[in-house]
């Protein structure tokens, strides 16, 4: 008590900035956590109960995770569990994965975002990459069979369909009235089209977060309002990406091929342009630095969609993004107030 | 030279200059075949004999090279000596495995952990020290090749030594491509930095009571 009394009285000198705000770290992870629920109910409607396990996994793995690294570098436990972005971080990355992955896809996943991606580089705020989404990558690329024929979408519709899925999980607890899809960005002869109207509700094969564009919405727009996220980055990302479909000559021909629309509400997108291309710590910190980012990352979407081998480029246009980001933020540097611009040549 | 000066150049190939986890040499094939560990051991093996038998020849010879031309001479007796290991390989051991180590075999020749011998060590010492040295290097050498596959080929495979390690394990695949290579290596590099600086933080603390 004397100590603090003490430190009270004292007069505290610092350097700028002296703006406080009542914003933290913990409260803008949980409003960022209650922005993506409407994804996940979404993600439950459209998929079945067993995605709830998906995300409890993916979490559980993320916070133990995080505090058995933190025990270990000597960091307060409490104080790093208390800012919830291993949550964050373990909600994200259950959201992009397929709805009937098995039990250790989420498992290794979150603890690879946890234990490597954030952990190696110095823990929250330090990382280069976006945690979800570089575990994303890592899966993939550890269990290509899993993630990219795995998608899964229930046979019937509304309401009924949950009834019916909770009576049908099986004893190894999969859907079984569940069957394989391709995502609607899939390229191949046979795959489906999908109506606007489906996309946008979400009821879709994908990933269990994605799918739904108005629940994505109605999350970001909440974030937007709280200004924990610019505007301007999902806005410019998704107007790249509706320019560049307009403007790219299509490798493949498919009815949506050059529909904007059908690229912004099918498969990632939204997720990415909301919840993981606004990432304070992997994004530049300008203004001018987080336009360019996006611009950037809607630019590489549309031409790995175009031009790749993998139907969807959300997730690795980010993280190259991320990769550039330390350069993007050297060129943006902001002038220092007083010191004028030096004129070249 | 005293006998316990020879045991330390065979020793300071194991620990403290590790070619891989404290001089970082050699990881090109380091992180290319180290996909199974009986890859590991076999480029291990041919790397220790070469460096062995080039370190051998080279200080025997070594008053007789120019020093103008003593990188090209070290390339002619180590070419010798990878001439050697690749056709006995090709002789006795499996197809398979000849086959997987592929184009690494004749690339000992510029590993440049053999050089960095050649040149400072075997061209300034006596013959009997630079076989100890080539030794100890190559042990090393091959000891770090066998920690960093048998974890890539228990993560990225499910097996060691191609035996399958556990039934229900998902082998994730990632650990035996190239990415792998590198987080396990980079892991690994972590963690010796980071014991060795927790020593020198103790005998810091050790010679502050002493003192």
């Amino acid at each position: 008590m004397e100590n603090q009394s003490q430190k009270d009285a004292a007069l505290i000198v610092s350097a700028s900035p002296h703006v406080r705000d009542v914003d933290s770290i913990p409260r803008i992870m949980w409003a960022v956590i209650l922005s993506l629920i409407p994804a996940g109910i979404a993600g439950i409607f459209t998929f079945g109960y067993y995605c709830i396990y998906v995300v409890f996994l993916s979490c559980v793995t993320a916070v133990v995770t995080e505090a058995v690294i933190v025990w270990l570098r000597k960091v307060s436990v409490v104080n790093t569990m208390k800012d919830g972005s291993a949550i964050v971080t373990g909600i994200l990355l259950a959201y992009t994965l397929p709805p009937g992955v098995p039990w250790y896809v989420p498992v290794v996943g979150s603890f690879f975002s946890i234990a490597i991606v954030k952990h190696t580089f110095g823990g929250l705020g330090n990382n280069i990459w976006n945690p979800a989404l570089a575990a994303r990558a890592f899966l993939q690329v550890a269990y290509p069979a899993v993630l990219n024929s795995d998608w899964r979408v229930l046979t019937e519709h509304g309401m009924h369909k949950i009834v019916h899925s909770i009576a049908k999980i099986g004893a190894d607890g999969k859907l079984v009235d569940a069957i394989t899809r391709a995502t609607p960005l899939a390229k191949e002869s046979g795959a489906e089209t999908y109506r606007l109207a489906e996309l946008f509700i979400g009821n879709i094969p994908g990933c269990i977060g994605e799918t739904s564009a108005i629940a994505l919405l109605l999350g970001g727009v909440y974030l937007i309002y709280k200004r924990y996220i610019k505007w301007y980055v999902p806005a410019l990302y998704v107007a790249t990406v509706f320019v560049m479909v307009l403007v790219l000559p299509p490798r493949t021909v498919t009815p949506w091929a050059n529909n904007p629309m059908y690229h912004i509400f099918a498969g990632g997108l939204l997720l990415g342009a909301f919840f993981m291309a606004t990432d304070m710590v992997t994004t530049p910190l300008t203004s001018r630095g987080l336009i360019i980012f996006a611009i950037g990352a809607g630019l590489l979407t549309a031409l790995i969609r175009f031009y790749s081998g993998y139907p969807e480029g959300v997730c690795y246009s980010i993280l190259l993004m991320n990769t550039a980001t330390p350069l993007i933020d050297r060129f943006t540097k902001p002038r220092l107030y007083g010191i004028k611009k030096v004129k070249k040549g | 030279m005293a006998e316990e000066s020879y045991r330390k150049e065979f020793t300071k190939g194991i620990f403290k200059y590790n070619p891989m986890f404290v001089l970082v040499l050699g990881i090109c094939p380091s992180l290319a075949v180290t996909t199974s560990v009986k890859n590991g051991l076999a480029m291990g093996g041919a790397a220790t004999f070469v460096l062995i038998c080039s370190n051998f020849i080279i200080s025997i010879v070594r008053s007789s090279i120019p020093k103008e031309i003593r990188i090209p001479c070290f390339i002619v007796i180590i070419a010798a000596f990878v001439t050697m290991v690749e056709l006995l390989m090709k002789a006795y051991l499996p197809p398979e495995l000849n086959a997987s180590l592929g184009i690494f075999i004749p690339l000992i020749v510029v590993n440049c952990i053999i050089m960095y011998r050649a040149e400072s060590f075997a061209y300034k010492n006596k013959p009997l020290a630079s076989v100890l040295d080539g030794a100890g290097l190559g042990l090393g050498w091959t000891m770090s090749l066998c920690i960093v596959s048998s974890i890539r080929e228990i993560l990225g495979a499910g097996t060691l030594f191609g035996l399958k390690v556990s039934e229900s394990y998902q082998p994730a695949s990632v650990m035996i491509m190239a990415p792998g290579a590198f987080i396990v290596l980079g892991l690994l590099l972590g963690f010796m930095n980071w014991r060795k600086l927790r020593k020198s933080k103790q005998s810091m603390k050790a010679f502050m009571k002493h003192d």
